[in-house]
């Protein structure tokens, strides 16, 4: 699969990051290298083979259900403590709707 | 007491005979990291309030005349991904530089709970992502076996401050070998539960069906305890399983007489030939011991790599999605519109490593490509799974490498990506499938670097595992051979 530099900026959009020209060219080439290698699954045939998401084990029928007690959630103040901007307990983001 | 060499045995000992005190052990092994560290870099920060409050509670249960715990007094070191409430968690990542954790991971509830003393979080690769600890923005962990080369990843410093003694024991994470590779890079015992042992609360995910909480030690019996401390069901943990844990102390009898162990003949071609010499002793050893060894096969081994690689990175894209400059602290400045700010503050704040991880975890998940990417590795996760299920029928046991070779020098393989992930070839089946998994140390090469051995059993059948390592270590590992 060639992967060009096109690709690696589409991909880069889709993903929110933003990457410098050198990092741009160096990712085309690693990425190519690493799905090349990736590549090789196609070899193994997997028609009728279901897909694992996760590993799963058997519960009881109730057993994900918790007792239904109110516990104190995390407080308002800790939630935005970490923001880099906050005010009046929400998060502060560049204006998004322009009047 | 000296503070280095001490286990949980010897703590135990220490606090009734009062030779000692929590609170004076906790200073001590405080100052003692704090003095090493200038060697290793394996600390990012300390909580020295948090360790001499958990201490002071410690010594007030004693003298109150009640049990403190199985980790009473316990020098511990968790991982910078592991939240303790109250305590810097930067995930050795520029972008959580300032990020203080709202609250405490059920993991370190449990191991206070139990008396543990939280002295330090330690460092490792960026997110967890790597296997030298070279991509950590605050700078590589040296192994203290050989202060020239990379203590494995991404729970190299979890493991260098057990090897350094500047823990008794330590908490690492593990998603395609995090804790085995580097425990057998610097010859201590790591071990990864299964999947849903041990809860994921508080753990900061980067990919979620095939990340694991698990115990470093310098012995196998130390790295039971510690387990047991934290493992069973949590509510606030919808993966973690409901299976009662077993009582790993009294199945470490040291009799291994007949138990089946298997030897996957697939991870025993490619390897470097001291590390596969040094295996083959410790098998013979095992042998000698009582155990019958047989081969077996695991015939998807070879398409793992593959396997892990679309599904830990479109995981990865998923979850490290949200660090978008708008709740955790880092935030790039000058950009005018909102999805601006979000490329800008990911593209300052994301390492290379990251960056090539959510890329191709974004391409494999992105229109197109879903099916033929992300959708076959699921599937050849069901074969690779099935083949342990299938070996399980025949053993209670798979021994193995943990690592082709032993600790590689810092920089040797950090230009060529590909050469990085081969080097977790043995290790990623067992995160694949979701069992448990071990390093046990086993011997050193003729340049002093320390090999593990892994030992692999079937769900929840960690007991037999620690059974196996416990009887190894009691005679003495590969002398018994």
């Amino acid at each position: 699969m060639k992967i060009t530099e096109a690709t690696v900026r589409q991909v880069a959009e889709l993903a929110n990051l933003r990457l410098t020209e050198t990092e741009t060219a160096r990712m085309a080439r690693e990425m190519e290298s690493i799905l090349g290698h990736i590549d090789k699954m196609a070899e193994l045939d997997t028609t009728d083979v279901p897909p694992m998401a996760q590993v799963l084990y058997d519960a009881g029928e109730t057993g994900t259900l918790r007792a239904d007690v109110e516990h104190a959630p995390l407080s308002n103040d800790s939630a935005v403590a970490n923001a880099p901007l906050a005010g009046n307990g929400f998060f502060k983001v560049q204006l998004v709707i322009e009047r | 007491m000296n503070v280095a060499s001490l286990t949980i045995d010897q703590v135990r000992a220490g606090l009734r005979a009062k030779e000692f005190t929590a609170t004076e052990l906790a200073q001590a092994a405080l100052d003692f990291a704090a003095a090493e560290n200038a060697k290793t870099n394996a600390y990012l920060h300390f909580s020295a309030e948090r360790a001499l409050s958990a201490a002071a509670e410690v010594d007030a249960a004693l003298g109150r005349g009640e049990d403190p715990g199985p980790l009473a007094g316990v020098p511990i070191a968790v991982k910078d991904v592991i939240l303790v409430k109250d305590v810097r968690n930067t995930c050795a990542s520029r972008l959580l530089e300032k990020f203080v954790a709202p609250y405490d991971a059920t993991a370190v509830q449990r191991l206070e709970a139990a008396g543990g003393v939280i002295i330090g979080k330690a460092n490792c690769d960026e997110f967890a992502m790597g296997s030298s600890n070279e991509n950590s923005a605050f700078g590589p962990v040296r192994n203290p076996v050989a202060l020239d080369r990379v203590p494995g990843g991404s729970s190299g410093g979890s493991a260098a401050v057990v090897a350094q003694g500047t823990a008794v024991v330590s908490l690492g994470s593990d998603t395609g070998g995090s804790i085995r590779q580097p425990a057998s890079f610097c010859g201590v015992v790591g071990v990864t539960p299964t999947y849903g042992r041990v809860s994921r609360y508080g753990l900061v995910a980067f990919a979620s069906s095939l990340d694991h909480i698990g115990p470093f030690a310098r012995n196998v019996r130390d790295a039971a305890t510690l387990l047991q401390s934290i493992a069973g069901r949590d509510p606030a943990d919808s993966t973690s399983a409901f299976a009662p844990v077993a009582d790993y102390s009294g199945a470490m009898t040291g009799d291994i007489r007949s138990m089946r162990l298997g030897l996957p003949k697939e991870y025993f071609a490619g390897l470097e030939s001291e590390t596969g010499g040094l295996v083959e002793k410790g098998i013979a050893a095992l042998r000698r011991l009582g155990a019958e060894v047989r081969e077996v096969s695991l015939p998807n081994t070879e398409y793992a790599i593959s396997c892990y690689y679309v599904i830990c990175t479109a995981e990865a894209s998923s979850n490290l999605a949200r660090y978008d400059g708008v709740r955790y602290t880092s935030r790039a400045a000058g950009a005018n519109s909102l999805a601006g700010m979000y490329r800008e503050t990911r593209g300052e704040g994301f390492g290379a490593e990251c960056k090539r991880r959510i890329m191709l975890g974004t391409y494999v998940l992105s229109h197109g490509y879903y099916d033929a990417y992300y959708i076959k590795a699921q599937k050849v996760r069901t074969l690779i799974a099935r083949d342990f299920a299938n070996a399980f029928k025949e053993v209670d046991a798979l021994i193995t490498p943990v690592s082709p070779f032993p600790a590689f020098k810092l920089g040797e393989k950090l230009d060529d990506p590909m050469q990085m992930y081969l080097s977790d070839i043995y290790t990623i089946t067992g995160d694949i499938a979701g069992i448990p998994c071990m390093s046990v140390p086993c011997g050193a090469t003729h340049d002093g670097l320390p090999v593990g051995m892994q030992i692999l059993t079937n769900h929840f059948e960690e007991a037999a595992m620690f059974r196996i390592a416990e009887a190894f270590e009691r005679n003495g590992g590969i002398a018994a051979a």
